[in-house]
């Protein structure tokens, strides 16, 4: 009986990401047939190491997106948490370990502030984080003078390095954030009031639902990812980086459509976002493997989001909040 | 001439997918009389309807429209035909005025270029021939739902509609209003264009009918004429059972008072204060916008208050939040279901269990036996029909998706119920097992606050009926003591004494 019942929720599972399960097989199975360089272990594992960060902050715009919301501010904050983690351990000396929870939960209060000023003034986030996204980026830019900043801290600078039974460190980190941001939308009662409160706002307001405490929430998840993603970039570049992050919203946005989350808000998951982060990893890793140039992959990334976006729309998963059953 | 048909369709039949939604339906329309199409939800009237304004396609069947058969393929080219569909959900640009949404779509001028000049006296003409008081300036977000729908039925006429479509257009309007609904009706019919009026409400079919066809399940029952026809007669047909009273049941008693409510006053109400007693029906009666839905606002802690004082179970509470009012034993359940009651998009499941997450998620905790309890246990108490609690709300019938609501709030298990509307746009057999439940709830001890615009409904379920008008309490009326007439209660909630 319990058997039965995980094989069904599985084959459910299966085909809830069927779109994007389909596209990361056909893709990975044409590369393995084209390149010889794609389908080994050393070139997995670089790809699976260049997806972290952005698998870490799609799963957090999935939470901000959930709730009906947008950050465009993302690049800011990893470019401003990198700069702050090296600032504490190598100019300042702190510990390491401190310096890099310091920093991350800089990341969560810039998160904490976007969702306040979305609760407290409600207008439109886009707005919101495209003003956030300037300050921040200029906060970045004072505390090292416009200049990267150099990482003396060899432990620090390992983090980003380092790995572990063949796999990075980084990756670990990031596959056990995604299961608590993972268990937090699809166990807990703040998941669903974020669910609700992005499906419907007025109903979520009516049943008790606290949109404040949603809003911060969402944005508090989506700013300690990007915290930690300053940190790993940091390590990774042993340096703070004023100016890193530029597309990190667009591509973060991007692995979540593709993945399935619903930009009218209200519909998402975590593995999902994760499919779709691994999709637009093979798609850039692939296509350098092809040798198509750089700005032909942007294109090409380009028109898969459209098809993504698209095939969730033919399946009815965006309309159906508006569209209006027959009587 | 007056028998002559402005409509004929003969033998439609659709299907959409496996579910067979008209079956070998035929309807006839005669020019200058009022055709009331009935029967409960998922009858197939809309469907029917949407045929005719060309929104879906028969699979078999004709349609003729003066004797010349047509295929509508759009509502654009069934306004070209003369038919004009006034939707039961208003269907307005709401940041433009009258004269461009009467216009919309059909702007007049040339090259591109609007003649707003032209545009404004002929919509100011229409105005003013259907003895509107109104603007044509006026921005359609400013008006009351009422005018809204008036404007609407001007939208139709400026067509010279042959064929006017109205879909339930009494559901959102007050007794006045619809008096003044009812001479346009009775306008348009002397001019010769027919009328096909969908409705729930037994006494609009009797006031303003002159024949009725009944559809149940897809297929086609009867056509009447509306004088020689019953009401029992008309029900037993559309639910093809014999419902004896809808209203039956004893009258129910209050008992100590639970909720008293001093002096509420804000923006929208003036001194309103009130005593809820337990297991009592308390029915709010008055026009819309008189304060009614206000009040439970601010009761529910959606709105601030100004001033006022309020004493639950004899304790003095105030409100900060809704979840406090919920923590209170307080549910509502508002009047406009798909906007504040309902996530359209999720599920059954999430939505019935919103309020009460705390009974079975503890940290990340699910516990998923408790949770399918939960939902069972309502969807079979309220006899919800769906395929399952996977089902999205949004595919469910407005009855349907009308016992979610309630059952959402049922399961945090209030003390005190607030209904806003609970039957608007609901069909008979749905009506019925609400009421019923009221009465239920009641005899429980629950007490129930129970909005409602439809005076027969309140005259018939409440225990007590408190009159609004324009904010303010007119008058507190006790069915122990005195009998409930529509005419009383107008009276007050027109502002007489």
């Amino acid at each position: 009986m319990e058997n039965k019942k995980n094989t069904s929720g599985f084959v459910k599972s299966i085909k809830q990401y069927a779109g994007p399960l389909t596209i990361l097989v056909l893709m990975m199975v044409v590369l393995w047939l084209t390149t010889k360089a794609f389908m080994t272990t050393d070139n997995l594992v670089s790809v699976l190491r260049n997806i972290c960060v952005n698998s870490l902050l799609a799963a957090g715009i999935t939470c901000v997106i959930i709730i009906g919301c947008i950050d465009l501010s993302i690049g800011s904050t990893v470019a401003a948490t990198s700069v702050i983690a090296v600032v504490l351990n190598t100019a300042l000396g702190w510990n390491v370990w401190i310096a890099v929870l310091v920093a991350i939960l800089i990341g969560g209060l810039i998160g904490a502030i976007n969702g306040g000023i979305r609760a407290v003034t409600m207008l439109p986030p886009f707005i919101i984080t495209l003003a956030t996204q300037q300050a921040i980026r200029g906060a970045g830019y004072i505390f090292t003078g416009g200049a990267p900043i150099v990482s003396t801290n060899d432990t620090f600078n390992a983090i980003g390095k380092s790995s572990f039974l063949g796999m990075p460190v980084i990756f670990y980190i990031m596959v056990i954030s995604l299961v608590i941001v993972g268990l937090i939308l699809g166990r807990t009662r703040l998941g669903r009031h974020m669910y609700a409160v992005g499906g419907n706002m007025e109903a979520a307001k009516h049943s008790g639902i606290s949109y404040a405490k949603v809003s911060i929430a969402a944005y508090t998840i989506m700013g300690l990812l990007a915290g930690l993603s300053g940190v790993i970039m940091a390590s990774r570049l042993s340096s703070g980086q004023p100016k890193i992050g530029e597309e990190y919203s667009t591509d973060a946005i991007a692995a979540a459509v593709i993945g399935g989350t619903a930009f009218s808000g209200g519909y998402g998951t975590i593995f999902g976002s994760f499919l779709g982060a691994c999709i637009i990893g093979v798609l850039n890793s692939g296509m350098t493997h092809l040798k198509i140039d750089s700005y032909w992959q942007m294109v090409v990334k380009g028109i898969l989001i459209l098809l993504a976006v698209y095939y969730d729309s033919i399946k009815g998963k965006i309309k159906i909040g508006k569209k209006k059953a027959a009587a | 001439m007056a028998n002559e048909n402005v409509l004929v369709m003969s033998n439609i039949d659709k299907r959409f997918g496996g579910v067979h939604a008209l079956k070998n339906v035929s309807f006839n329309l005669r020019k200058g009389e009022v055709h009331i199409l009935m029967g409960e939800n998922g009858a197939g009237k809309s469907t029917l309807m949407k045929i005719l304004d060309g929104l879906y396609k028969a699979d078999e069947g004709t349609v003729e429209i003066d004797g010349r058969q047509v295929v509508v393929d759009s509502p654009l080219h069934a306004r070209e035909l003369g038919v004009s569909m006034i939707h039961q959900e208003l269907s307005m640009c709401e940041n433009m005025t009258i004269a461009e949404n009467i216009f919309r779509g059909e702007e007049m001028g040339t090259y591109g270029f609007v003649n707003f000049k032209q545009m404004y006296q002929q919509a100011q003409q229409i105005l003013d021939d259907m003895n509107l008081n109104l603007n044509a300036h006026t921005k359609v977000g400013d008006l009351s739902i009422a005018q809204q729908q008036m404007v609407e039925i001007a939208g139709a006429v400026s067509h010279n509609a042959k064929i006017v479509i109205m879909d339930e257009p009494t559901s959102s309007l007050t007794e006045v209003e619809i008096v003044e609904l009812f001479k346009i009706v009775a306008n348009l019919k002397a001019a010769g264009t027919g009328i096909i009026y969908i409705s729930h409400r037994m006494n609009e079919t009797f006031e303003i009918g002159d024949r009725i066809t009944i559809m149940r399940d897809g297929t086609y029952i009867d056509t009447l004429n509306v004088a020689e026809t019953t009401e029992d007669q008309i029900i037993e047909m559309m639910v093809g059972r014999a419902i004896a009273e809808v209203y039956e049941g004893e009258r129910a008693e209050g008992g100590e008072v639970v909720l008293d409510i001093q002096n509420f006053t804000n923006e929208k109400l003036k001194n309103c204060s009130l005593q809820l007693r337990r297991g009592e029906i308390l029915g709010f009666s008055g026009l819309v916008g008189a304060g009614r839905t206000e009040l439970m606002r601010a009761i529910f802690a959606l709105d601030k208050l100004e001033s006022g004082t309020m004493t639950l179970f004899g304790e003095p509470v105030s409100f900060k939040t809704v979840q406090d009012a919920i923590d209170a034993g307080i549910g509502m359940v508002p009047e406009d279901r798909r906007g504040c009651g309902l996530v359209l998009g999720h599920s059954v499941g999430t939505n019935l269990t919103i309020t009460v997450l705390k009974k079975f998620i503890k940290g990340i905790r699910v516990n998923k036996k408790k949770e399918n309890e939960i939902i069972e246990e309502y969807r079979k108490k309220l006899s919800i029909k769906t395929s399952g609690p996977e089902q999205a709300c949004g595919n469910l019938s407005g009855g349907n998706q009308q016992k979610v609501v309630i059952s959402k709030w049922l399961a945090s298990e209030p003390k005190i119920l607030i209904l806003d509307e609970p039957t608007r746009g609901i069909d008979v057999g749905a009506k019925h097992e609400i009421y019923q439940l009221m009465r239920k709830l009641a005899s429980e001890g629950v007490s129930i606050m129970f909005i409602s615009s439809d005076l027969p409904e309140i005259i018939n379920m409440s225990s007590r009926v408190v009159v609004m008008h324009e904010g303010e309490i007119a008058a507190v009326l006790d069915g122990a003591e005195e009998e409930f007439t529509q005419v009383k209660i107008m009276r007050y909630a027109t502002g007489g004494e």
